[in-house]
């Protein structure tokens, strides 16, 4: 993963609009959170392999950026974003690594399944 | 260390033992104890993925099991399992299927002593919910054929066996570096202090501790 080139991801989101995708969609703060800190109010959601179609979406924001997706009746949104890549797979992925360099949020679509067993 | 016939370390994620207990599997290994290694996840939902990035998340699940073969290697394993699940997901299997697991390599290997996560006290979800499938598994024999269940123990002090494991220290540094995607970032530091001879981390990496699980029965 490189840090985003923010034209460049406008570029993919455009490229993968209006193609029926996989997508997985996830936020953390660790399992140790509030461990560390008991006063941390720990949080996240994930989901893998959900089955999506976007018209268009846009990345905002001058770093960490935000990216939202258009759907037919809906949205997706992530932010905190820092980091992509498309993969020799055809995955674009999304991702915001924190301070220490730590995952904190991935977005990623794929035209294929994401590995699931 | 003990004598023991068989050992038998069942962790969710590939670098759970490092830390804990791989000098004392490395300790085992060296005096000839059989000794299996399950590992149920690939530790895929990591947030550790290098700094700068090495890997994806989608990439993660590949790096961190040939990190784990690695960390196998340093140990001088040569029964080392995955198990197929998904990390993050096992508090919620359904209902036993964890539990057969442990209660099928229980019987097959019938292991004098099990390490695990002490119950109620791994702190991450996975921890705890292996944890309870060893004990729910090992609570269901007669105490006869029990083996016995030593915890590692995230939030519990006094343990009651506490091996030194210098002997196989350079085992266990091999292995923790072994796991580069997830220590690659703060080892070098904890390796740099202990051989510099600094109390605390000689301490921590010398020594490793269980508490023994004692079952209603017992």
């Amino acid at each position: 993963m490189k840090p985003i080139n923010a034209e460049d991801v406008q570029r993919l989101i455009e490229e993968y609009a209006e193609k029926d995708l996989y997508l997985h969609l996830e936020t953390t703060n660790g399992a140790y959170a509030s461990h560390f800190d008991q006063s941390f109010f720990s949080a996240s959601a994930y989901i893998r392999n959900a089955n999506v179609q976007y018209k268009q979406g846009k990345i905002r924001g001058d770093g960490p950026y935000r990216v939202g997706l258009e759907l037919p009746i809906g949205w997706i949104y992530g932010e905190g974003l820092t980091h992509y890549e498309v993969n020799q797979n055809g995955q674009f992925i999304l991702a915001g690594l924190n301070q220490d360099g730590k995952i904190a949020v991935t977005l990623e679509l794929s035209e294929q399944p994401f590995q699931y067993d | 260390m003990h004598d023991e016939t068989h050992v038998l370390v069942i962790f969710p994620h590939p670098d759970d033992e490092a830390f804990g207990v791989s000098g004392t599997m490395a300790g085992q290994v060296a005096k000839g104890t059989p000794l299996t290694y399950a590992c149920l996840t690939l530790g895929e939902m990591g947030r550790n993925v290098g700094n700068p990035p090495i890997a994806t998340r989608e990439s993660l699940r590949d790096i961190r099991e040939r990190e784990l073969l690695e960390a196998g290697k340093a140990m001088g394993l040569t029964d080392l399992r995955m198990m197929g699940f998904r990390d993050k997901t096992l508090e919620f299997l359904e209902d036993g299927v964890l539990e057969s697991v442990v209660t099928d390599l229980v019987q097959e290997l019938n292991p004098s002593v099990v390490i695990s996560f002490y119950p109620e006290h791994g702190v991450h979800p996975d921890h705890d919910a292996t944890a309870e499938a060893v004990k729910n598994a090992l609570a269901s024999m007669t105490k006869e054929t029990r083996p016995r269940f030593w915890g590692v123990a995230i939030t519990k002090d006094n343990p009651d066996v506490v091996y030194s494991i210098k002997p196989y220290i350079e085992q266990k540094i091999q292995t923790l570096k072994a796991h580069y995607s997830q220590f690659g970032a703060t080892f070098p530091e904890h390796e740099r202090l202990y051989r510099e001879g600094n109390k605390e981390a000689v301490e921590r990496l010398e020594n490793e501790r269980f508490h023994t699980f004692t079952f209603d029965d017992e």
